[in-house]
């Protein structure tokens, strides 16, 4: 994904160049190593990768299956594939695999959406008014304060074992997250550019839109990937401390039967689902910052 | 085109701008005052291109924000076109030392902000924007985000993006101070051309005394701050249109240079000896 922007920036480098005698464009280019050593270089780093696994896998599985873990305790990489299958193609304890997935990831997505939402207005709006952050502040830090998740058990009481106690749970974790990285953002945009866009004629609103957003976004797109980790954090724990369905709910039968491969299964499922997320808000990221220069330096995770 | 009638035209003959002995003082983070300006009188009339030169620290660019309405006087009076600055002042354009475009938005979208944020119809202002980037000489670049562009190519982007509300009034805080000299002659000499499209009254900010005369109707000289005020005024009668990178040669320009100078060195100076700390003056 890298090579693909740093591609386009050269393409502009070089038009910029070419019709703008006097004026340069600026993007730093450094020198593109040779193709066939980009090649050789990515099989090494794959091929690297590959070693952990096999050395990480092959190892758990060779302990177990050796006697010096006991499989039922530990678990085992080729129990964890059996059991996916089995959950795939037979279903599970509590009802088909897909269906258990969608729970948490409803659950998940609803409680992020609202969660980031109320976060990204309530930080802005905090951030440019002065009272608000004022009255508001010493509250939000002392809710930051407490261990949040224990709240899981409060909503399951007052809700119930259904959705709503996993959102509200999710809506708490995420929340804190972005509305900090939210308002700070907020404080550290650029106060010429604020000035000058006062000057040309703006309000305050389409200050708070056009100039304080996209500038604070840097800030709330980085919160973004952890918000997520807890949204799905949020409702795996909902379920696993009061539900019917889910992933969670998957995990706490699994582990009432002693069945150490059922919970690795569902932790790869949930893998799965995180890195997906992460592609997504990714993608995001790269769409709606693409006015940024590519500048970042060091290794790309 | 996009030009906001604010207030009714004042009566002919009333100055652009006036400050009656403003002064400003700031709260510093210890909680003592800092004054930037102190009983600063200054007169600018319509379409008169003035030059505020002085030592660094004199209060120069707080005397553009005290008209741009960014802040307000804490002492004295500041007039535009004969009414009391309140809030934002309409009808001004701003151009800071550093980029302020946003970096978000393309030059089409820069340059078209102001008649947007006043609301005017978008095809109508994107149309006059193109208009702008053709005149500052950026046609070709409308799509460009602002890191694309070189400083030169910002600063045309700033200076379109004022003038497309075709403001009675550009302020210019060192706007050219960030660029090479070449580059800078050529901005210097494209803001005279484009200044005279719509003759707007300038105040240029700039601590180069050469960029001040080649530009200017009348460089205004402020003492070393803090609470600089105005120490002398010069009239620069050099006939126009002038070529910036050739006036500096033409005895006049050089005569009047010697003159300004010899009022603004001792200011230097004293600056000089009050940010080093040291008592060597030159």
């Amino acid at each position: 994904m890298n090579a693909v922007t740093h591609g386009a920036d050269q393409a502009t480098a070089g038009s910029t160049a070419a019709t703008g005698a006097e004026l340069v464009g600026t993007p730093v280019v450094t020198p593109e190593p040779s193709r066939t050593r980009d090649v050789r270089h990515g099989l090494v780093v794959h091929g690297l990768q590959l070693a952990v696994l096999v050395v990480l896998l092959g190892g758990w599985q060779l302990l177990t299956s050796t006697g010096h873990l006991d499989p039922v305790l530990f678990g085992e990489p080729s129990g964890i594939v059996g059991r996916l299958q089995t959950w795939i193609t037979q279903g599970t304890s509590i009802g088909s695999l897909g269906q258990q997935i969608t729970v948490t990831l409803e659950e998940a997505l609803i409680g992020f959406l609202i969660g980031t939402t109320l976060g990204i207005v309530s930080g802005i709006a905090l951030g440019r008014i002065k009272l608000l952050a004022e009255v508001f502040g010493p509250f939000i830090k002392v809710l930051n304060s407490i261990p949040r998740i224990v709240l899981g058990s409060v909503f399951v009481i007052m809700f119930g074992l259904g959705l709503e106690s996993k959102v509200l749970l999710v809506i708490v974790l995420v929340f804190f997250g972005v509305f900090f990285n939210a308002f700070q953002g907020t404080r550290e945009v650029d106060r010429n550019l604020i000035a000058s866009a006062a000057i040309l004629g703006a309000s305050k609103w389409q200050i708070t839109r056009q100039v304080v957003l996209p500038s604070a976004f840097t800030w709330i797109i980085a919160s973004l990937h952890v918000a997520f980790g807890f949204a799905l954090i949020g409702a795996i724990v909902g379920e696993f401390i009061g539900s019917q369905q889910g992933l969670g709910n998957l995990i706490r039968a699994a582990q009432g039967t002693f069945d150490a491969n059922g919970v690795w299964a569902a932790m790869v499922i949930m893998a799965v689902v995180a890195l997906l997320a992460e592609y997504l808000i990714t993608r995001l990221e790269k769409r709606l910052l693409r006015w940024r220069p590519t500048q970042l330096s060091g290794p790309d995770l | 085109m996009t030009a906001q009638p604010s207030s009714p035209s004042p009566p002919a003959g009333t100055p652009a701008i006036q400050l009656m002995s403003a002064t400003k003082r700031f709260r510093t983070p210890n909680g003592s005052a800092y004054t930037a300006i102190r009983d600063m009188d200054l007169i600018v009339e319509a379409g008169e291109f003035c030059a505020i030169v002085g030592p660094t620290g004199c209060g120069k660019s707080t005397t553009l924000t005290l008209v741009s309405g960014l802040e307000k006087a804490s002492d004295g009076r500041v007039l535009v076109h004969g009414e009391p600055v309140s809030g934002i002042t309409p009808g001004v354009g701003f151009m800071f030392q550093n980029d302020a475009i946003l970096p978000w938005k393309s030059v089409l979208d820069n340059v078209a902000a102001g008649p947007r944020f006043r609301g005017v119809a978008k095809a109508t202002a994107l149309t006059s924007a193109r208009d702008w980037i053709r005149r500052v000489g950026l046609a070709g670049f409308e799509d460009r985000y602002p890191h694309q562009l070189s400083g030169g190519m910002r600063k045309r982007v700033a200076l379109a993006q004022n003038l497309i509300n075709e403001p009675r009034i550009l302020l210019m805080d060192e706007p050219f101070s960030a660029l090479d000299v070449q580059t800078r002659a050529k901005m210097s000499n494209e803001l005279l051309s484009l200044w005279d499209l719509t003759k707007p009254a300038v105040v240029f900010v700039t601590h180069d005394l050469e960029e001040a005369i080649a530009l200017a109707d009348k460089v205004v000289v402020m003492t070393a701050g803090p609470g600089g005020t105005v120490k002398a005024t010069f009239r620069v009668d050099l006939p126009r249109p002038r070529v910036v990178q050739e006036i500096r040669f033409e005895p006049a320009f050089v005569d009047l240079y010697h003159q300004i100078w010899e009022t603004l060195r001792a200011e230097v100076d004293k600056a000089y000896v009050q940010t080093t700390g040291s008592a060597v003056a030159s």
